[in-house]
């Protein structure tokens, strides 16, 4: 009752001193307001644990100031001014501002400024932090978004005491969003398995039952377990027997989202593999040539995304949009060039291009370590990408795994589009199978050679742009993703797209499905050696090239 | 003037240039510098490279050393691991140098060691490492297990109130060893073994989504835990990645590392990491005097003010004033006077304490918890009240139980007490 209480007399107070500013009057200080000073001043020289006293006797004062206050605390924008050991409120501001702007706890009104040297933060630990989010749950338990509230509920769970128990309670009253609702239901539950009467703990479980969390399951486990002396914990039967139900049903729907999980996972990873490797479906596959570069033009691609974002800072969510072009023209470009003036010089002597290609890639590697310094480079995530789809309890993609899959599927798309309905299309594919006879039909095959590698390293460009948002951007980016693109491509059958796609997505689920048994290490092992097993019974991959031309290599 | 003239000009400037240098080189010393400057470990080591540089440059405005001018000689060992011998091998038999500033990775100083132990050269490796080591012929400036995963584990354990332990590392010789212990420690306290859950990924390791979905459902089981990171180098970047992705938050899951500092989260997003851990004896944050003005010469040598300082740096700036010191009470920089000179000697470090050479070879550090802040730096939430000796040997080991190094009074690295025999250098 005494938060309650707490609250609406909070609310009053505040909104008494909102009217006394708005006719004019100047606002005095009364007898709260200097304890609230001298409880809020002690934090300047307070260790961890007395600083956690203190946030719990701001909270019992109960002063309007105590919301912002310890907002701001959470915030890490309260400091203390060295000279006088007064603590005041900093306003949000530029980084890089040289002056920090004080705010006075007690009237919430400007207080002049400070240099960053006059002023200390007043540090928080994990612990403090933990309990100014359950102390600030309580106010958001009122705030007009539904979201807050849902975030406020859940907060209040971590911590069931009797008084936030009561809060729920008179939420739950007045409460009409039906996902809050739900919450607050469960943490009620959650609250009532610990009552006394058999029947309130038997409609709890009822309640549970419904949930997937997994701190509910913990909570139902408990009850079913047996206590030291070999009694159970729970004294009525039925209740055991409910639970035990409810835990079986739990378990199975959980056990089920896992194993989706488990798929999806296989299939983003897959997705990242198989980015990588239709660009290189395209050089390898349809022309032919081992380009060691591969893994740089997806550096490149990469590097471009970092710049991008370096030259449109305040536009980061439209960057890696802007990006995708941009990488695709540079390693395009890239590629064209190496294809210009070494491969073409050295078509159809496979190991001198190996040689070649690996030269370039040194060569391209150090360039960029001089360019951009050998340290990583921050490449930011936009809002829209970071963060999960919680889909349910158990069941949970990360947004920029999910965009990359879906990213991949269009890409692909794209590219069958180009290769199978446009005329450069077309051209690349008659090259590919019959080159003089292409060139008997008025093909110019040196250009096509020339667009063909481009366009396979401009796709690598893009795949880079992608691999900047899961991996580090330095110099030796390509280099950890080329073997990789090479088995995918092999594995495919050298030529097929569709045979990188399966591929990709078949050896990214078969790590998955392993990892949990074997462990990082060992599952990569065991896909590697599967790998060389199946190549040795289908030498030309999953799905090998036929016809003419591919029978007389 | 004519290209002839031109060309006997440059030439004449060339002779020139090399007599003086000639000239110069014989009242020099010349300090070794093997960090690598390429590959992967070139991301940790350059800044290494640039901090002797600075302290060399600082101590030449000073005047130089015992009346002569300090020469850095700068090799890159390109992150691979064989080249380091040979390196070294360069440095100690071609030029000649005093001492030696180098190594990261562990791999790094075991492939260098028989160099420095066969040429007699002396090494100053400032890195944290996995302990079980001493030798005459290097000086341990980084930390030793018991300076700062042991304190890490026991500021968990009773800050805290962790239980249960997921130790997560990268599959070398570092984690593995300092897991070891670790979980040697854990059992000696009474954690059981269900508790504890140990796993290794390999080095640049990027596709984390199944292992920190692993390390939430392990942290699930209504027990406190937390992850105990020695994950190394590049794969750290991803790893926070899909921690923060995932939403684990410190204050449900606190994550505390031992390999990341404010170099490595100077390319994160560090906002969602708020609260997770890492276990340094030195933070750039940490407020002393010494430290303003180490920051202030960083920043003012590399030209950035954006660059950050960190543990290892830390451990080169002591490194090189030990070195100083003792080739001065030494009088000379003859190897095996200088290391006979080191033990007992004592200089500032950078966060107000005293750093000392103990006999093992190990120096006395403080320990410090930080919790990471938003702007990227760390937030001292405990430390030590006072400096801690290194131990070369750690005592949760069964087998080392009676193993002691000392170079003062038994001169041997790995002596038995319960044998009374000496085994590894020095052994008869």
């Amino acid at each position: 009752m005494r938060w309650g209480c707490f609250w609406l007399g909070g609310q009053w107070l505040l909104g008494l001193l909102l009217a006394l500013q708005s006719i004019g009057f100047v606002y005095a200080q009364s007898p709260t307001d200097v304890g609230f000073a001298a409880t809020v001043g002690a934090l300047c020289a307070a260790t961890f644990d007395e600083k956690n006293k203190i946030v719990e006797q701001i909270v019992q004062r109960g002063h309007p100031s105590a919301q912002p206050t310890l907002t701001a605390l959470l915030e890490d924008r309260l400091y203390c001014r060295n000279q006088d050991q007064r603590v005041f409120l900093i306003k949000p501001a530029a980084e890089d501002a040289p002056t920090l702007n004080l705010i006075d706890p007690l009237t919430l009104k400007d207080a002049g400024s400070a240099s960053s040297d006059d002023v200390t933060r007043i540090v928080t630990n994990n612990h403090l932090r933990r309990l100014l989010e359950t102390v600030l749950a309580r106010f958001g338990l009122s705030s007009p978004k539904s979201s807050v509230r849902l975030q406020a509920v859940k907060e209040l769970e971590r911590d069931l005491n009797e008084g936030n128990v009561q809060l729920l309670r008179e939420r739950s009253a007045v409460e009409t969003n039906s996902k809050v609702k739900k919450e607050i239901a469960i943490g009620l539950a959650l609250a009532s398995m610990d009552s006394s009467d058999a029947r309130e703990r038997l409609a709890a479980i009822s309640v549970l039952e419904g949930s997937l969390r997994q701190d509910v399951l913990n909570r139902l486990q408990a009850v079913v377990e047996k206590s030291a002396n070999g009694t159970f914990v729970e004294s009525d039967e039925h209740v055991r027997k409910a639970a035990a139900k409810a835990i079986e049903s739990i378990e199975s729907r959980r056990s089920f989202y896992s194993g989706i999980q488990t798929v999806l996972f296989g299939l983003s990873l897959g997705s990242v593999l198989v980015l990588i490797a239709i660009g290189l479906a395209i050089t390898f596959g349809v022309m032919g040539v081992i380009n060691m570069a591969h893994g740089e033009l997806m550096m490149l691609g990469a590097y471009s995304t970092y710049v991008v974002q370096l030259l449109m800072p305040s536009y980061i969510g439209s960057s890696i949009l802007v990006a995708v072009p941009v990488a695709f023209l540079v390693s395009g470009l890239m590629g064209i060039l190496i294809e210009r003036t070494i491969i073409r010089f050295l078509y159809g002597r496979p190991l001198e291009t190996l040689l070649a290609t690996f030269g370039v890639s040194l060569i391209l590697q150090q360039l960029v370590r001089s360019v951009f310094t050998a340290l990583n480079r921050e490449v930011k995530t936009p809002d829209w990408m970071s963060g999960t789809l919680q889909l349910n309890e158990a069941l949970a993609i990360t947004y920029n795994r999910l965009y990359i899959l879906i990213f991949t599927l269009i890409m692909f798309a794209a590219l069958l589009l180009v290769l199978k309905k446009t005329r450069i299309g077309l051209e690349i594919r008659a090259v590919a199978q019959n080159r003089a006879m292409a060139k008997a039909m008025g093909i110019r095959s040196e250009w096509v050679d020339a667009i063909t590698f481009g366009l396979g390293s401009g796709i690598a460009g893009i795949a880079g742009v992608a691999l900047s948002q899961v991996t580090n951007v330095n110099a030796n980016l390509g280099q950890s993703y080329i073997i990789d693109a090479f088995l995918v491509v092999v594995f495919g059958g050298v030529g097929s797209l569709w045979g990188a796609m399966v591929a990709g997505l078949l050896m990214g689920v078969v790590d998955q499905l392993l990892q949990p048994y074997a462990g990082a290490v060992l599952a990569k092992i065991f896909v590697l050696i599967a790998l060389i097993l199946f190549i040795q019974a289908r030498p030309r991959g999953l799905f090998p090239a036929t016809g003419r031309a591919a029978e007389s290599q | 003037m004519t290209r002839r003239s031109t060309w006997m000009g440059i030439s004449l400037l060339a002779i020139a240039l090399v007599f003086s240098a000639r000239v110069h080189a014989q009242d020099t010393i010349k300090v070794g510098v093997l960090h690598s400057l390429s590959g992967t470990m070139a991301i940790s080591e350059t800044t290494l490279k640039d901090t002797i540089l600075m302290m060399i440059d600082e101590q030449n405005k000073k005047g130089g050393l015992l009346g002569k001018k300090l020469e850095p000689v700068v090799v890159d060992p390109a992150s691979n691991w064989p080249l380091f011998a040979e390196k070294a091998q360069e440095l100690l038999e071609k030029d000649k140098v005093a001492v030696v500033f180098g190594c990261w990775t562990s791999v790094s100083r075991k492939s260098v060691l028989p160099v420095f132990e066969k040429d007699n050269g002396l090494l100053f490796y400032p890195v944290q490492y996995e302990g079980e080591e001493s030798s005459k012929n290097v000086i341990y400036t980084g930390a030793a297990p018991n300076q700062q995963a042991i304190p890490a584990v026991d500021y968990l354990m009773k800050e805290v109130g962790v239980k249960r332990w997921v130790l997560e590392g990268t599959d070398y010789v570092y984690p593995r060893t300092t897991n070891k212990i670790l979980e040697a420690y854990l059992r000696s306290k009474g954690v059981s073994s269900e508790d504890i859950s140990i796993n290794y990924t390999p080095f640049g390791y990027s596709d984390w989504q199944a292992r920190v979905a692993a390390i939430k459902k392990f942290g699930s089981a209504g027990k406190k835990t937390a992850v105990v990171s020695t994950i190394n180098g590049d794969a750290n970047v991803p790893f926070y990645k899909e921690l923060a992705n995932e939403k684990i938050s410190a204050e449900d899951i606190p994550v505390v590392a031992f390999s990341v500092g404010e170099e490595e989260l100077s390319g994160l997003d560090t906002k969602p990491l708020v609260g997770h851990l890492a276990a340094w004896n030195y933070f750039e944050s940490i407020n002393t005097p010494g430290n303003k003005a180490f920051i202030q010469q960083w920043h003012a040598f590399i030209k950035n003010q954006k660059r950050t300082t960190n543990d290892p740096m830390e451990a080169h700036y002591i490194g090189f004033n030990l070195w100083v010191k003792a080739v001065q009470k030494a009088g000379s920089t003859d190897v095996d006077k200088v290391i006979a000179a080191l033990p007992g000697l004592e200089t500032p470090n950078l966060t107000g304490g005293i750093a000392k050479v103990l006999p093992n070879h190990h120096i006395t550090k403080p320990v410090y918890i930080g919790e990471v802040r938003a702007d990227g730096q760390f937030d001292v939430v405990w430390k030590t009240s006072s400096t801690v000796p290194g131990q070369a040997w750690s005592p949760y080991l069964p087998s080392d139980k009676d193993i002691v190094a000392d170079w003062v009074s038994l001169n041997c690295g790995n002596y038995n007490k319960a044998t009374k025999k000496c085994s590894g250098q020095n052994y008869k």
